[in-house]
């Protein structure tokens, strides 16, 4: 065993509003530069919907992430091979107008036009060229389905579903979306480090944070295709691949991120995991199948006292296994087993974990005559004045989730692999709270009927509270478990001096020079 | 005499200019300046015309290149190849299509630098200077292979030993000043190429990522060796973070 300790991040997606201002948190501190305005480290995107980069998952156009090769894995479109064969050209490396053309408006044309008959107007200019352009394409365009048909249709998690399921998506009656936000998933088999031919990029042993050492990258560009998620980014000014940082200095100065502390839907959670750093290449390599469950083992039980015993023996600090202890990312990922990966079968075993979306599948809609209604409603549901039937009902326990209007095989394409159990499984548990806690503050559940649901979910009440607690109550501290980063022991080893005192005195590192005989 | 001044400047002071600036400047550069020290791609703003010049411009100047250092390197070798007809031919050959395909290479790196507006916005002057250098360089290459034949020959036999006696620091420019002035201008082009690298985007090949080849493909950094400090009693002298 290898015990380590990982930053980890947990999305809560049901509560996540599409309001940005986790985005303009991380773009008002990192990236309103030049060669920087079209980044969005973090950014949110609207599902089903071709997201940012377009089409980023879809990895026969951008070749990232990891694939299986026999029993072994490789990199889909770099690698030693691939990376310096193609180091000139890279053939399978995003362009900027799959991103947009960043632009700015020439404002002062409104203040400066002479008089004349029309409105003067401010011409939208590139940011690149400082010329007009006609802009295609901005950040976030595709948000709340707007454009359907060239965003939200195009999604590449759709082609799993028939052609019948995906109308049956976008029947407007039915139709359904959620917000799917996205930062760099601070990965435990980083494609993008693997893919660097300068080795610029590396995991911060002491907590996982990947990061691009500035000052080694070389443009080799590889990183970029190599991230299945697109969070490697190109700088075309400074020639130099930028990432997310998870806010390090935040992070070591004891806050979370800027997105984080941002958020308003209050959706985002961050602590540490310890985990088995000898199983990760073994995890990365497994069937599709197996990956979920198998991320899921290598993540330690931080009150375990084995674990704690291997975890200092590795050096893990005292305050770090607290912060695993309080860690809410190793509960909703493990204890509860609420959150899932996005895209596991990337295979790069990412440490952003997402509770999927409950409130798109939550109600069904079916055609019903209006009388039929009235007499087949169960007390919970809503019904319109035309002849669909909105139906919410709780009365049989799982019912709505088989006919769910939103496709479970469209969450399980991003978040499980394909595979509907898993999706399944934690759908079922947040169904579970919610009839738990009707049955505590409203009262038209029965407390027999409660125990049935958790007991049928895997969820005891002690845990249902806690489930609640931690996703409607809970205050910062309780989101955020910030583990202390030990920088007195780091300064200390860069300025130590002590051992040169009666040499040349405090204050110098370098010894003197050898003299006489 | 003043022709002998002339020579002795091009192909004694220069020369030794050259090597002198490119290693201070680019060991300096290289150790003070990492964050300039980029290939400064501009595929990610054109990626299609890109691919047409630069490839052949790449593959074609690495083979040229080689060439070049092998003559230098190994001219007895380089005689005792060329002493059979054919396999001079086939060497002649190839090396010369290699160059074309530098020119040609080149020639689109150039149209589009100056055609494409995005390209021209991330374009420097010293861009511009060395991709005409570099171009009237290889079309006085070509033109020597063309019109000197047979270079590699003879660059073996007058060349590597001037080159040789550079290195040496005992400069002999006689076989140097005899030569016709289309070759002298190469060579002028040449040390003036090596003077201008760390001031150019041209210092990215000295950091050809070659290590990759044998790196572990995951990279994870210690910021301090946590199993050396872990108990506050243990002694602790370890300074150097720990890689792995
Ligand atoms: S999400 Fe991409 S950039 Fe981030 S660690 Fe994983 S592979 Fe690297
Ligand atoms: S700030 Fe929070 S709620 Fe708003 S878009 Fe970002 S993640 Fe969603």
């Amino acid at each position: 065993m290898d015990i380590r300790a990982q930053t980890s991040m947990v999305f809560y997606l049901d509560k996540c509003i599409g309001c940005h201002t986790c985005s303009i948190a991380c773009k008002n501190i990192w990236t309103d530069r030049k060669g920087a305005e079209y980044m969005w480290w973090n950014n949110v995107e609207t599902k089903p919907g071709t997201g940012y980069p377009t089409k980023w998952e879809d990895q026969e156009i951008y070749k990232g992430g990891w694939e299986k090769k026999g029993e072994r894995i490789q990199l889909k479109g770099a690698g030693k091979r691939k990376g310096l064969v193609n180091i000139f050209h890279n053939p399978n490396m995003p362009v900027i107008d799959d991103y947009y053309e960043p632009f700015t408006y020439r404002y002062l044309d409104l203040i400066e036009s002479p008089s004349m008959d029309d409105q003067p107007t401010a011409r939208p200019v590139s940011l690149i060229t400082g010329k007009p352009i006609d802009i295609k394409m901005g950040p976030n365009w595709d948000d709340d389905l707007s454009g359907t048909p060239d965003f939200a249709r195009n999604d590449p998690n759709l082609k799993g579903l028939s052609a019948a399921e995906q109308e049956a998506m976008f029947h407007l009656e039915k139709m359904a979306f959620y917000y799917l936000p996205r930062i760099c998933n601070h990965c435990l088999n980083p494609a993008c480090v693997a893919a660097c031919p300068s080795g610029a990029i590396y995991k911060r042993g002491e907590d996982g944070i990947v990061l691009i050492n500035q000052d080694v990258c070389r443009a080799w560009r590889m990183c970029v295709t190599a991230c299945p998620y697109k969070k490697s980014y190109y700088n075309w000014h400074t020639g130099k691949s930028e990432k997310c940082i998870l806010c390090y200095p935040r992070i070591e100065a004891g806050f979370a991120p800027a997105c984080m502390h941002s958020c308003v839907g209050r959706i985002r959670y961050l602590g540490v995991i310890l985990y088995d750093a000898s199983q990760i290449k073994s995890i990365a390599s497994v069937d599709e199948k197996e990956l979920v469950d198998r991320q899921l083992q290598m993540l330690l039980d931080p009150f375990d006292s084995q674990v704690i015993k291997e975890a200092q023996s590795n050096g893990i600090a005292d305050s770090t296994i607290k912060a695993a202890q309080n860690s809410p990312t190793y509960k909703f990922a493990k204890a509860w087993g609420l959150a899932l990966p996005l895209h596991p079968e990337f295979r790069t075993v990412p440490m952003l974990f997402y509770v999927p979306p409950l409130l798109p599948v939550m109600a069904s809609l079916k055609e019903a005559k209006q009388t039929q209604q009235g007499q087949k409603l169960h007390d919970a549901a809503k019904f319109w004045d035309d002849n669909w039937l909105y139906d919410t009902s709780t009365k049989e326990l799982w019912g709505t989730l088989d006919e769910a209007r939103f496709p479970l095989k469209y969450l399980a394409s991003l978040f499980s692999a394909g595979d509907e159990e898993q999706v399944k499984v934690r759908l079922k548990k947040l169904m579970a709270v919610r009839m738990y806690r009707r049955w505590k503050t409203v009262g038209d559940v029965t407390e027999e009927k409660s125990n049935e649901v958790l007991k049928d979910a895997g969820l005891t009440q002690a845990m249902a509270e806690g489930i609640y607690y931690l996703t409607t109550l809970a205050k910062f501290d309780d989101r955020f478990v910030v583990p202390a980063s030990h920088r007195e022991q780091a300064l200390e080893m860069l300025e130590f001096t002590g051992d040169k005192k009666g040499a040349t005195g405090f204050g110098f590192k370098e010894a003197t020079a050898q003299r006489g005989l | 005499m003043k022709l002998n001044a002339l020579n002795n400047f091009f192909f004694i002071a220069f020369p030794y200019m050259a090597l002198i600036v490119f290693l201070i400047g680019t060991i300096y550069r290289y150790k003070t300046t990492g964050f300039k020290f980029s290939s400064l791609s501009s595929q990610f703003l054109e990626s299609r015309g890109l691919f047409w010049g630069v490839i052949p411009f790449h593959f074609g100047l690495i083979v040229v290149f080689l060439g070049h250092l092998l003559a230098f390197c190994f001219p007895k070798g380089q005689l005792l190849w060329n002493s059979l007809p054919i396999r001079l031919i086939i060497l002649e050959v190839t090396a010369f299509t290699f160059g074309i395909n530098i020119f040609i290479g080149l020639a689109a790196l150039i149209v589009r630098r100056f055609t494409n507006p995005r390209i021209r916005a991330v374009t420097n002057i010293m861009d511009t200077v060395i991709e005409f250098l570099l171009l009237a360089q290889v079309i006085l290459g070509c033109w020597i292979a063309l019109g000197y034949r047979w270079g590699s020959s003879w660059f073996a036999a007058d060349m590597s030993p001037y080159l040789w006696s550079i290195i040496k620091l005992n400069p002999k420019v006689e076989a140097m000043s005899a030569m016709p002035w289309i070759i002298k201008l190469h060579v002028i082009g040449a040390f003036l190429i090596i003077l201008l690298i760390p001031f150019t985007r041209l210092i990215h090949f000295l950091v050809a990522p070659i290590p990759y080849i044998w790196r572990p493909y995951q990279q994870v950094m210690w910021y301090w060796n946590r199993k050396k400090i872990r108990f506050a009693d243990a002694q602790w002298v370890h300074h150097k973070p720990r890689n792995n």
